[in-house]
């Protein structure tokens, strides 16, 4: 075992986020021939079944938000309010994550509204070898 | 294949009971199920036992050792939140093979304080307030926010299932609350996860049901005075959805087995006399008037606000306070529903007695998912 661990970075929060630490960072979906489209490899499709039939896809970076929650208590150490929101991308593909620059007011986010994807530093959180990791963000679109 | 029997069926008063073991809380409630059929535990053939938190721990034989050590076969099992009506319903389903004729199943949970969900992965960093949340007051927000998307369904609606299942608890002492919550309390209690407030979030406690299922044969044997008899006992997992993987689908899961149970059972939403559902949050309540067929699918508002599901209205739902006011006791809730209904089907229910009821239904919820729904008829 070395002396000391060896820090990388930054490193993707989820393996289906692609190009981190490039200036091209994208989430990556897996198309079944059905069309069904899943985060993260996998040999079969839950949709139809079908087997060794998917392939990787270049997920957008725009969508749409489908529903949220505004986070007001969370475990301990996990800094609050915040927005949880679930957003279906064009042309495919459903994604969960934080909706950030925007009010946490049930007055202030619309369903349907127009979100971008941006990638960014995961709020400062390293893990136990000091790694840094870049995550997704969902915001309002521009 | 033999109709199937709740011969004798008992829940403790739900609370809190750090002094207890698990085996013990369900002991306790397996004795009272035994004495209410007026059996013992030497007449049983089998042991269906439910239990989450300890579910790699033998908590049906740990509880044999507390009543009883017979030497008869036990299955522990685990289903998240539709663990007890597991239980109770491979308790059914060993009846109806014919295997069995005098059935125990147990459903029993210790639960700490504070939120589920949420973990996240054990390598990496957290993720939970990074991508999105995986608490269960949030991820059931979400669920509920669909149908406010779908129906433009309010905050204040969603309110209202806590009114009045709260309402419904102060009439029953097994509850572990007996407190009235009126629309502003519940409004303005604190805000756990937009728009669940604390008030709209089940309550963590400890708690054991139990049940004893009999065949046809040997139902007649003892005496069909109080028998409730099994119309429908269905499970099904969460079919595939478009989110479903991202944003768990509790509508789908739901509308499958309601469909199933009506068909099995041979009747419909209008023959239901009273309902205990999933009210895990009060945002799940919504959803599920519409996924059993109770109304049309964009009625859920006006039904609570018309209070056709109170007590005393059309068709009750959670008379016994639900999972927002009785508790949820996660392994126990399945058969805890089951008890209440079958006390309402007995004419035993006292002050929140359903009248006339003549068939009630149970539904569970395991997130992830599981689904699991009974039917059950008055005999006598």
């Amino acid at each position: 075992m070395s002396e000391q661990a060896k820090v990388q970075g930054p490193l993707p929060v989820v393996p289906w986020l692609k190009g981190a630490g490039t200036n091209d960072p994208y989430l990556e979906g897996q198309k079944c021939v059905c069309g069904a489209i899943f985060l993260g490899e996998r040999n079969n499709c839950s949709s139809c079944g079908a087997r060794d039939q998917l392939t990787p896809t270049r997920l957008s970076n725009k969508g749409k938000l489908y529903v949220y929650s505004i986070v007001h208590r969370s475990f301990p150490g996990i800094e609050v309010p915040y927005v949880s929101a679930i957003v279906d991308l064009e042309g495919g593909g459903t994604v969960k994550g934080n909706l950030i620059n925007i009010d946490p007011d049930p007055d202030k986010i619309a369903f349907d509204m127009d979100v971008d994807v941006v990638f960014d530093d995961a709020l400062g959180r390293k893990d136990k070898d000091g790694n840094s990791y870049i995550s997704y963000f969902f915001q309002p679109a521009v | 294949m033999s109709d199937v029997y709740v011969m004798g069926i008992d829940m403790i008063k739900f609370g809190r009971f750090p002094d207890r073991t698990v085996p013990q809380l369900g002991a306790t409630a397996a004795l009272l199920a035994l004495d209410d059929a007026g059996l013992t535990i030497q007449d049983m053939q089998a042991l269906y036992c439910g239990n989450l938190g300890q579910a790699s721990a033998m908590v049906g034989q740990r509880i044999l050792q507390e009543i009883g050590q017979t030497g008869i076969g036990v299955v522990n099992c685990a289903n998240a939140c539709a663990t007890g009506a597991t239980a109770f319903r491979e308790a059914w389903m060993s009846i109806k093979a014919g295997v069995n004729d005098v059935v125990l199943a147990v459903g029993v949970e210790q639960m700490g304080k504070g939120l589920l969900g949420g973990g996240g992965g054990a390598t990496g960093i957290p993720k939970e307030g990074l991508l999105g949340s995986g608490t269960m007051p949030a991820v059931f927000a979400e669920a509920g926010m669909e149908h406010s998307r779908n129906y433009g369904t309010t905050f204040e609606q969603f309110a209202k299932v806590s009114v009045k299942n709260h309402h419904h608890s102060t009439l029953n002492p097994k509850a572990m609350y007996q407190i009235e919550t009126p629309l502003e309390t519940v409004m303005n209690a604190e805000m756990i996860s937009y728009p669940n407030t604390k008030l709209m979030c089940s309550v963590n406690v400890d708690g054991a049901a139990a049940a004893v299922l009999v065949s046809e044969k040997k139902a007649k044997e003892l005496g069909m005075a109080r028998a409730v008899r099994v119309k429908a006992s269905i499970l099904t997992s969460d079919p595939y959805s478009d989110r479903d993987l991202v944003m768990p689908d509790v509508n789908a899961v739901t509308r499958r087995a309601a469909k199933e149970a009506y068909e099995m059972a041979g009747v419909g939403p209008d023959d239901i006399s009273l309902v205990e559902l999933h009210d895990c949050f009060a945002t799940a309540e919504i959803l599920h008037y519409e996924n059993l067929g109770l109304c049309k699918d964009g009625e859920a508002g006006r039904m609570i606000d018309d209070g056709e599901v109170a007590l005393g209205g059309s068709i009750p739902v959670n008379v016994s306070g639900g999972l927002l006011s009785k508790g949820h006791p996660l392994g126990a809730t399945g058969i805890a529903n089951i008890y209440e209904v079958s006390t309402h089907l007995r004419g035993e229910a006292d002050k929140r007695q359903v009248e006339g009821a003549r068939f009630g239904m149970t539904h569970v919820i395991g997130l992830g998912s599981a689904c699991g729904i009974h039917i059950l008829e008055k005999v006598a």
